[in-house]
């Protein structure tokens, strides 16, 4: 039990520390909080949807940024899909950018556009990282048997 | 994706608990989200990807959800546009989410009927009080009764109070109002009084057919003095309560201030100038661009002109709804019988709009699926024995704002908002005009024709409505969407202000320019949403007359309009013309 002890405990900082870095907000602690007995894995599959989700949106928002004639509609139009898509699993970061990404497709400036892209994308894998560790270590808790503890 | 949880009735007993709710959200994160989140309240959810998939859930399930919950942004039809169809349709709660709170944006969605706006991320206990919507909508229907049969039985022998003026309310009819009307039609209000939470109420369908004659009898009363019961009274719908009428009123009221603000907006629109249509261009029908070029031209007169002789000068300006037509489901086409097709003639006829309306008369069924009409892509009016409308246009300037006219007819209000229309109607700006004959005589514009048939303009039969004279005289077309010369499809109505200034205050006021906006709250997604918008016509006596009538604003081919008009754009109908 010390190991699962171990474990929990690491769980539990890390959980802590991607709130206190801002990657993750409250919103992800809700999707805990929802996980139950009837879908056991909820958040990973919350989560799964969103890495899809992510990474179409990020895929149009490139491509439609290498056209020659940039539809900034259309950008934005992905940036607020994917701003939407971020708060539902608390991506603060992603989030943040998206803001910002708006603004440099109002302004039609393909330039800052770009910038936000590069940015997305890091935050996003940065994101994706983080929480495929997470759920890494849930998947060891429960294997050696014991129960994922509920962070406040 | 569509996932039924199956349809239950709701658990009123355990309430709110087995609360119906539909949730629509293009974000499948979110929609996974939402769906466990209201199960945990132990609310029955159904989730939706599409706008378009929801609209026909409810439509295939009447009474088959209490409230929907829907994203304000939606790749296929915008959050709000959804939201007004389901609240003239089925008058249930709706609550828009976004993850934009702008307040602009919250305003909107309250403008368009929204009982809440929710931010996201959204919060467990925010979705545990959405029942309270659904509560509080049926404690007032059941307020409105109660009160009214609580005044009935007060003021029994009282006469000239606004609710028993009219006559109708006499010693006959006892206390139990909310009933005294019902029959066995499922259509009907049952309303029990007792509990409200248990009352499963069947919703009233606004059809088309309905709503003429609410309007009908709204423009009769007058706007100001009008009040549920003299409506219900002079609708003389055996199954409607006063409740749904008021309900409705309600809704109208609303609608109608909107569109107000809207028309104050675009002050500036005024002055539709029907020029000849003779320039057709490639347009959605000729008559279509042309009248948009009238339009265009006119903008800044504010004066309309409608051609008084005595003819209906149809001024149907339809403004390039190819983006209006979206709105439209894509459903399969009714068969002929609920079907409603405005054809568009091709530029070269332009002037003259094949229509042929299939009046089923009675087949209008309730809820006319706009879904069925997304298909096609031209409006086809199908003229019953109208062979050819012509339209000329011949009018005078009417000045929109200092409308002196006086309406000679104060009846003449005949609101054809498609909005508390079954939206059934697609309206495209297609260019190819496909005749189609009527089986009937008579013409039915899905969401429109009964109204007209039954409403104002009695074009049903010759006699009739030479009888009637005045389907629109009798008509206030209430300015639905106002065309602009821009033709967005999306904001038809701010673009469209050049209605505006049809109004129903004009309407009420004795104004002779009408716009008749069908559909057209929007300007899109709804029935005629692509274009029919201001309606003017000044008496349909000769159906021949309209060449591009918007199908929804005729009943049957009667119209001795010599104006043009673009069916596709708006109907601007100057009441003052109606003799």
């Amino acid at each position: 039990m010390d190991v699962v002890n171990q474990m929990q405990r690491q769980f539990v900082d890390y959980s802590t520390s991607l709130h206190r870095e801002g990657i993750l907000d409250d919103q992800f602690t809700q999707l805990q909080k929802l996980q139950d007995e009837n879908s056991p894995d909820f958040v990973v599959e919350v989560a799964s949807l969103f890495f899809e989700d992510c990474e179409k949106l990020i895929n149009n928002m490139a491509r439609a940024l290498e056209q020659q004639g940039v539809d900034f509609k259309q950008v934005d139009a992905s940036v607020h899909q994917l701003k939407g898509s971020s708060s539902s699993i608390g991506a603060v970061q992603v989030k943040n950018v998206c803001i910002a990404f708006r603004s440099f497709c109002e302004a039609q400036n393909r330039e800052g556009c770009l910038r936000c892209l590069q940015q997305v994308t890091h935050e996003y894998s940065l994101l994706k990282n983080k929480l495929q560790t997470l759920f890494r270590l849930e998947q060891q808790i429960l294997a050696a048997g014991g129960s994922i503890p509920v962070i406040e | 994706m569509v996932v039924e949880t199956g349809f239950s009735s709701p658990r009123t007993d355990a309430f709110p608990a087995g609360l119906r709710v539909l949730v629509v959200d293009d974000d499948s994160t979110w929609l996974k989200i939402l769906e466990k989140m209201l199960k945990k309240c132990f609310y029955e959810v159904t989730t939706c990807c599409l706008a378009r998939e929801a609209l026909n859930l409810l439509r295939e399930r009447k009474n088959g959800y209490d409230i929907v919950i829907s994203d304000v942004n939606m790749p296929d039809m915008d959050g709000f546009k959804l939201l007004e169809h389901v609240g003239l349709e089925m008058d249930l709660p709706v609550i828009m989410m976004s993850v934009d709170g702008e307040t602009r944006r919250v305003m909107k969605g309250v403008q368009h009927g929204a009982c809440d706006y929710l931010l996201k991320p959204i919060r467990m206990k925010e979705l545990r009080n959405i029942w309270q919507h659904v509560f509080r909508k049926k404690i007032h229907e059941v307020r409105d009764i109660e009160s009214l049969e609580g005044i009935e039985s007060i003021h029994i022998t009282r006469s000239g109070s606004e609710l028993f003026d009219d006559g109708h309310f006499l010693g006959g009819e006892d206390t139990t109002s909310g009933r005294k009307r019902k029959d066995g039609d499922n259509k009907h209000d049952d309303k029990d009084l007792g509990d409200p939470s248990s009352t499963k109420k069947a919703r009233v369908v606004w059809t088309v057919d309905l709503h003429q004659k609410f309007v009908k009898a709204v423009n009769q009363i007058g706007f100001d003095k009008v009040g549920p019961k003299k409506i219900l009274d002079l609708m003389n719908v055996p199954w409607l309560t006063r409740e749904n009428v008021a309900s409705h009123l309600q809704k109208y009221r609303l609608y109608l201030s909107r569109l107000q603000k809207e028309r104050d907006i675009k002050n500036s629109f005024i002055g539709i100038k029907h020029s000849d249509p003779s320039s057709k261009d490639s347009n959605s029908g000729a008559g279509l661009h042309n009248s948009m070029n009238v339009i265009q031209d006119n903008v800044s007169n504010g004066s309309f002109s409608f051609s008084v002789n005595n003819s209906c000068v149809l001024n149907v300006d339809l403004k390039g709804h190819e983006g209006d037509v979206k709105g439209i489901s894509s459903g399969p086409m009714a068969e002929s019988k609920g079907t409603f097709s405005i054809d568009i003639p091709d530029p070269p006829r332009a002037k003259s709009l094949q229509i042929s309306f299939d009046h089923s008369l009675g087949s209008v069924d309730s809820v006319v699926n706009l879904a069925s009409f997304s298909s096609t892509d031209t409006v086809q009016y199908s003229w019953n024995e109208i062979p050819e409308i012509q339209f000329k246009q011949e009018y005078e300037p009417l000045q929109l704002e200092n409308r002196t006219n006086q309406l000679p007819q104060p009846g003449l209000q005949h609101n054809l908002l498609t909005k508390y229309l079954q939206p059934t109607v697609s309206v495209s700006p297609g260019p190819s005009v496909t005749e189609k004959t009527a089986t009937s005589s008579g013409f039915e514009v899905k969401p429109m024709c009964d109204k007209y048939r039954n409403n104002h303009i009695k074009l049903s039969s010759p006699t009739e409505a030479v009888g009637e004279s005045h389907t629109l005289n009798d008509q206030v077309f209430e300015p639905i969407c106002t065309t602009t010369s821009s033709m967005k499809s999306q904001d038809i109505i701010p673009n469209h202000l050049t209605e505006s200034e049809l109004s129903p205050r004009n309407l009420y006021d004795g104004v002779g320019v009408e716009n008749l906006q069908l559909c057209w709250l929007q300007g899109d997604c709804y029935a005629m949403d692509s274009g029919l918008q201001g309606f003017d016509c000044t008496e349909y006596n000769n159906p021949t007359m309209i060449p591009e009538m918007p199908v929804h604003l005729y009943d049957a081919p009667r119209f001795d309009h010599e104006h043009l008009f673009d069916p596709m754009e708006y109907y601007v109908i100057d009441q003052g013309l109606f003799a």
